[in-house]
C-alpha cells in the first residue's frame, strides 16, 4: 500500500510530502504520524510541504488535524516550506490553519521544534499553551 | 493531455480522479500562460470542487474548455453530478456550512478564487457548477 514515509530523527519526526496526494493517502499518513509519535514518544513533528504545489481544504484540514493530535500527545508540529503562490490562495479560500505553526524552511523548522522540546519557546501565534508551559531552564540546555 | 483550442471530459469517480482532475487544470492553465498564483487559485478551486462532486454528489464529471474572447484567453470548468442537489444554494455557499465533514470553505471558497462561478442544482436531479478564471 502507498504511504508517505515517516523518518525519525533523535526526538522528531520527519515528513516530506512529495507527491500530489489523494485524500485517503493523506488519512493515512495523520494516521501513521499519530502512531508514530505515540510509539516513539516524539517530542516534535516536521512537516516539510515545499513540494505541494497546491494546498486545499482537505490538505489544510490534515495539518490541522495532525497538529492537534500532535499536541495531545506532547508533541510540537512545524509546517515548514510553504510555496507563496499556495500561501495566497490559502488566505482567499479562507483557510486560516488555527493552531499550525509555520517555518519558512527545514533549517528553521528544527530550530523552532528544538526549542519547544527544550521548553524554552514561548509559542508562536496562537494556542502555543502546553508547550514551554515551563519557562524556566532557558539556559541549563536541553537536557531530555 | 489537454487540447489548448478543444476540451475535455475527465471522470470523477474516486479520491484518485481528483488529483487526475487537478493535474489536468494544472496542465491546462500552464499551457494558458497563467502566472504561478492564477494556476494555483484555478487549481485548488477546481481541487475543491472535484471533491463535492465525489462526496456530495456520488462522483460526476468534469469538462475543461479553453476559452478566448478576444486577446484574452481562459479556462473554463463544469462540474456535474446526479446526485441528491442542494436544496439551499445560498446557505451552501456560506463559509463553514457543511453537510459533510469538511470544513465547509468547498464552494464559497472556491468562488472567491475564480472570477466566474455559477451553481445550479435541483433537489434529487443532480449539481453543476461552473467556474472560468481568465489569464
Amino acid at each position: 500500500m502507498e504511504r508517505i514515509p515517516i523518518l525519525k530523527m533523535g526526538e522528531f519526526l520527519l515528513v516530506t510530502i512529495q507527491v500530489d496526494m489523494h485524500d485517503r493517502l493523506a488519512l493515512q499518513l495523520q494516521d501513521d504520524l499519530t502512531n508514530r509519535i505515540s510509539q516513539t514518544g516524539a517530542k516534535g513533528v516536521l512537516i516539510d510541504i515545499s513540494a505541494l504545489d497546491i494546498v486545499d481544504s482537505f490538505i489544510g484540514r490534515m495539518l490541522a488535524n495532525i497538529s492537534l493530535m500532535s499536541r495531545v500527545l506532547d508533541a510540537a508540529t512545524v509546517v515548514v516550506g510553504m510555496q507563496p503562490a499556495v500561501a495566497i490562495t490559502l488566505v482567499e479560500l479562507g483557510l486560516t490553519l488555527p493552531g499550525i505553526r509555520t517555518a519558512l524552511n527545514v533549517e528553521k523548522g528544527m530550530e523552532l521544534l528544538r526549542a519547544y522540546a527544550a521548553g524554552v519557546a514561548s509559542g508562536g501565534g496562537d494556542g502555543g499553551a502546553n508547550v514551554g508551559a515551563d519557562g524556566e531552564g532557558a539556559d541549563g540546555g536541553p537536557v531530555r | 493531455m489537454a487540447d489548448p483550442s478543444g476540451s475535455e471530459t475527465l471522470p470523477i469517480r474516486t479520491s484518485t480522479d481528483v488529483v487526475q482532475v487537478r493535474q489536468a487544470v494544472r496542465r491546462a492553465v500552464t499551457q494558458l500562460g497563467f502566472s504561478l498564483v492564477d494556476q494555483t487559485k484555478m487549481v485548488t478551486a477546481a481541487s475543491e470542487l472535484a471533491r463535492n462532486t465525489l462526496e456530495y454528489g456520488g462522483g460526476g464529471t468534469v469538462r475543461l474548455e479553453t476559452l478566448q474572447e478576444g486577446a484574452r484567453r481562459g479556462l473554463r470548468l463544469t462540474f456535474e453530478d446526479q446526485g441528491p442537489g442542494i436544496p439551499d444554494v445560498e446557505r451552501a455557499l456560506t463559509d463553514g456550512y457543511t453537510t459533510g465533514s469538511g470544513m465547509g470553505l468547498g464552494l464559497g471558497g472556491a468562488r472567491r478564487l475564480v472570477n466566474e462561478f455559477a451553481v445550479t442544482s435541483e433537489v434529487g436531479v443532480g449539481t453543476r457548477v461552473v467556474i472560468a478564471r481568465w489569464k
